[in-house]
Formats: C-alpha cells, structure tokens, sequence
C-alpha cells in the first residue's frame, strides 16, 4: 500500500505521459486501448482461446455463430474465434518483431547518414531514393518468391523494408539536431563521435523513433496480412488473419459468410486502433511531424 | 525548360542505376536450391540440366559482366525469356502493362471525383461534424485492407441477391462495356484506399490556401463564395494536390497486385504472382524491373508537369 499523498505520488513517465495523452487527445487514448486489449488477446491466447486453433471437428463444421462457438467455426469444424485470438498472437509478434528490426536499422542508417553526410550519405541516400521507388508488396513478393515464406523470414524482409524507408525520417531530424547548439559545444568540447551520438543525438530523436515505431506496427501487420492472403506470407496451418480470407477459405464463405467477417474486422480495428493512437503520439512528442 | 528537363533526368540517373542494382540483386540472390526446385518444377524441353537453367540466368559469369551483359540486354530490350512458356518477357508485358495502367487509371478517376470534393468540403467546414466524419472516413479507409473489401463484395452479394461481380476478362477494344463492368469493382475498391490519402492532401492544402491573404482580398471584394472558392482556392490548391497523387503511383500498382489476383484481371499483377508461384525467375524479375522503372517516369512527368503548372517553381 502507498501512503503518501498525492502531491508527492511519483508516478511511471510512462503513466504520467498517457494521462496527459487521454485528456488533451481521448480519441488517441482509445485506440491506444483498443490496441492494448488486441495485445493482451493475442498474448494470452494460450489461455483465453476455448479450443485449439487446428482442433478440428468435422461434425460442428460451417455452424454459425452461437454460444458455444461465438464466431461460428469453419469448413473443418475449427473454432474461429480461437484462431481469431492465435491470429491475433502470429500478428503481434510479427508486427512487434518485424516494427522493431525496422525501427533499428532506420535509426542505425538514419543516424550514421545524417550526421556524418557526405559521400557516403549521399550514396546510402540515391539507394533509398531507389527503394522506396518500388511498392511495398511487389518488393515484398519478390524477396519471398526468392527466400521463401516463413515466419522468419517475414519479419526479417518486413524489418528491411520499412527499416530502409523509415531512415529517411530519422535522418531528417538527425540532421536538425546535428545543428543545434549543444552538439557543437559537445564537438568542441572534444568529445567522442560515437559519445556525442549516444548521449546527445539518440535521445533528442527518441520522439521520432517512438512515433516510427508505433505507425510501423501497424503497417507490418498490413503488409503481413497482404502476403498471406496471397498465399506468400506465414504458410498453413498457422491461423493468420489474412489467410483466413484467402482464396481456399473463400470458397466456403458462401456457405458460411461469418468466415469473411471476423479477421478482416479485427485487422481493420486493430490497425485503425494503432493509426489513431501512433497520430496522438506523434502530435504530442513531435509536433513538427504533423501532418506527415 | 529545357534546362530544367536535362537537370531532373541527371537527377534521376543515380537513382535509376541503383534501381537496376537492386533488381540485378535479386537475380543474383536466387539461392542454388531454388534451381534444384526449378529444375524438379520445370519441365524444360532443352534438357533438365542445372548447367542450362544458370547459363539461362547468366549465373556462370563473375558478377559484375553478368551486370553489364544485364543491362546492355535490358536496354536493347531483352528481358529474358520465361522457363515456363518460353516467350519473351516484352511480349508478355506489352500484353499485361497496358491492363494494369487501366486499372491504374480507372481508379485514379474514383479516387480524384470522390476524394477533391469531400476534401474541400471537410476544409471548408473545418472542425465541424461533417469534417470530423470524413476525416475518421478517411483514416478508417487507410486501415481497412482491400483484399478484405474485395473479399465481402464478392461473397456477400452472391449470399444476399445471388449476384456477383464478373469475373471475365474481355479486352476493352473488344467490347468496352463488358471490360468497364469487370473493371470497374476492383476500381472503385482500389480508387477508395486512393481516395483517403487524397482527401487528407486536399484538405490540408486547402485549408492552407484559404488562409492566404489573396483569398480574403477576394472576399474583400464582395465576390461570392463559390467564386472565392472554385477560382481563387481551388485552382492554386489542385497543383500540388494532382502532383502528390502523382506520386502515389506505388500505391496503386501495389495495390493492383491483390485485386488483379481477386478478380482474375490479366494485368502485370497477375503475372507477377503467377511467375512466383512457378518460381519463373525471368519474368519475376523482368516485371520488378518495368514497376520500378515506370513509377520512376511517372514522378518524373508529375514533377516536370509541376514545374510547367507552377509559376513559381519555373522560374
């Protein structure tokens, strides 16, 4: 039990920060919420799901919704809602780990490109202008029509792609701070690039990187649903929302339309949930960005 | 003018040779067991000899020659052949490209006549609840995943009325109202993710241009809103917004891939995806090529259309 007061009550920033976020953008605040309730869906999907997400019963297969199955179950008998909540797990770990890795290699190439420029930059730079060139998904068939689907590889091709795209905004701001006052007085204080990187660039980008983070999220989980939809991303049995629309489903969607619903109304929910939350964020940390 | 195309085309030459390192990086990634599956996939007729598939590649050559052998072929326009039909992959894109720029351009149309009047609506009535609608709309459209819109209209209306989108291609030279009513659903559901974006620019731009000091001295003059609105606003606020769209050209191919899928359209798209499920490597790679290259003259032309459009950008 806490018993000082209120007024010395030191909070988490973490907390502080979203308290802050729910009154001056409640909107934000709630898709942050919405997000968090998919988060905990998925991580707990051990124990919350009431079946098996492969446990087939051909003698309830196609039922419609109903008690005991709450989204229906499909043409073997699985409990959709089950592989709704395993779906929801597949999607948050690819798009945490595959956010993550994109959000490491931005900041690695940002940074390096943005603060030291020159030739280098300008090269790394013309490349970025090339690769951004091309549409995700085409990129992104191509890399696995070479490398193969998987898990794995999903989230590696995922992190390079938008970890490549994403430098540019890191760098951008890279490039202000480079200017500011206390990065040259560190300089002429004689201090050590990789010091000055560390402890006067990297936390004045924090901001941005955060607000990267959170719109990449649900980015990657699009991107993730596109491929398998497309037969290309996480291979089966593995219940990923987007080949739960795909074209072998879809055939018994006409017997059982619950089937088109339920994973295409959570993948909308859940990246309408990061998108408004990720805006709240980044008009809050970094005002600048608005609008991007 | 003429400077000023000479100056974008030096500007675009980095770029586009970077463009060729990636796709020629591709090929070269292409890992040795791939070949074996090529080899166990394919059944082709020259002998089912590794030797002939790498030769067929260029892989028995050190990198940087299979670079140059690369880019000469591809500038007489040599794409290789496909291993699956043994065509060439030109003819086939000269078949498929112009479906897909259809497509493209079908959507373009919903995306502009939908998005240019909601947006200066929302602009016009700032704050107010119609705004805060479209806004929330266009926000929920960039979340919303067309594979999934594609997905409800082709189930739902065959479950509800029996009626479903065709599915039959017919070239448009053949029969222009047959290929508009199969086009035009993977259209509008393109144009509609287009739409968001556009909205969004529209309305900002607008909101921008109407706080300029030309339009209150419009307004000053006693001319009428829609005057104020349609001449002095919407003409300085179109520029950037039609060049931005422009720009959006990635997302309209990419988005054609899955809706040419969906709706058996045999555009580049499905091309694409068919040669990635046969592991039919030239024409993966011929087809990544042609995107990026032509999303490259697109934002060229934007860009040069841009600069004849804005005065102030000419000069």
């Amino acid at each position: 039990m806490q018993t000082s007061n209120a007024s010395t009550k030191t909070y988490h920033p973490f907390i502080v920060f979203h308290q802050r976020l729910f009154r001056s953008k409640p909107l934000g605040g709630f898709g942050g919420v919405v997000f968090a309730i998919f988060l905990l869906g998925g991580v707990f999907a051990d124990l919350l799901a009431p079946y098996g997400m492969n446990e087939t019963n051909m003698f309830n297969s196609l039922q419609s919704p109903s008690l005991s199955y709450l989204m229906g179950t499909d043409h073997l008998g699985r409990d959709v809602f089950s592989r709704i909540l395993y779906g929801a797990q597949l999607s948050v770990i690819v798009g945490f780990l595959a956010a993550g890795l994109a959000t490491i290699i931005s900041v690695i190439l940002g940074v390096v490109t943005g603060y030291f420029g020159g030739k280098t930059d300008m090269l790394i730079q013309r490349f970025v202008d090339a690769w951004m060139t091309f549409p995700d998904l085409v990129l992104l068939i191509v890399v696995v029509s070479i490398v193969g689907p998987g898990t794995t590889q999903i989230v590696i091709i995922l992190g390079c792609l938008y970890g490549i795209a994403g430098s540019r905004i890191i760098r951008g701001s890279v490039v202000s701070i480079r200017e500011n006052m206390y990065t040259h007085a560190a300089q002429s204080m004689g201090a050590k690039t990789l010091h000055i990187l560390w402890f006067h660039i990297l936390p004045n980008v924090m901001p941005v990187v955060i607000v990267l983070f959170t719109t990449r999220v649900g980015a990657v989980i699009l991107a993730e649903a596109g491929l398998s939809f497309l037969g290309l991303g996480i291979p089966p049995p593995s219940p990923t929302w987007g080949s739960m629309l795909s074209g072998s489903g879809r055939t018994y969607m006409y017997l059982g339309p619950w089937l088109a619903l339920a994973p295409g109304i959570c993948l909308t929910v859940m990246v309408y949930a990061i998108n408004i939350y990720g805006d709240a964020l980044r008009d809050m940390l970094d005002p600048r960005m608005r609008g991007r | 003018m003429r400077l000023l195309i000479i100056r974008r085309l030096l500007a675009l030459l980095p770029t586009l040779i970077f463009t060729s390192i990636i796709v020629f990086a591709s090929i070269r990634m292409i890992p040795g067991d791939v070949i074996d599956l090529m080899l166990a996939q394919n059944d082709i007729s020259t002998g089912n000899d590794r030797a002939v598939i790498e030769a067929a590649l260029g892989l028995d050559q050190p990198i940087y020659i299979q670079y140059f052998v690369w880019v000469v072929d591809v500038l007489s326009g040599d794409l290789g052949r496909s291993l699956w039909q043994n065509t060439p992959v030109t003819e086939q894109l000269a078949l498929t490209l112009p479906i897909t720029f259809e497509l493209g351009f079908l959507a373009l149309l919903v995306a502009l006549s939908v998005a240019i009047p909601i947006g200066i609506y929302s602009a016009m009535r700032q704050d107010s609840m119609g705004d805060y609608i479209t806004r929330s709309f266009s926000l929920l459209m960039l979340a919303v995943p067309s594979f999934w819109l594609a997905t409800l209209v082709m189930v739902f209306p065959s479950v509800w009325w029996r009626w479903a989108p065709p599915l039959q291609y017919t070239p448009f030279l053949e029969d222009p109202v047959a290929n508009l009513a199969h086009m035009s659903v993977p259209a509008i559901l393109l144009g509609l993710s287009l739409s968001a974006v556009t909205m969004r620019m529209t309305r900002t731009m607008m909101l921008e241009v109407l706080r300029q000091d030309y339009i209150r001295t419009a307004r000053a003059k006693g001319l009428k809103e829609n005057i104020v609105i349609v001449r002095h606003a919407l003409r300085n606020c179109l520029i950037p917004v039609v060049t931005l769209v422009g720009l959006q050209a990635p997302l309209l191919i990419g988005g054609a891939v899955i809706l040419e899928q969906i709706f058996v359209i045999p555009g580049m798209g499905l091309m694409l995806l068919e040669a990635v499920f046969q592991r039919d490597y030239p024409v993966v790679t011929g087809v990544f090529l042609v995107v990026g290259v032509s999303i490259l003259l697109i934002n060229l032309v934007v860009d040069l259309t841009y600069s004849l459009l804005d005065p102030k950008v000419r000069s």
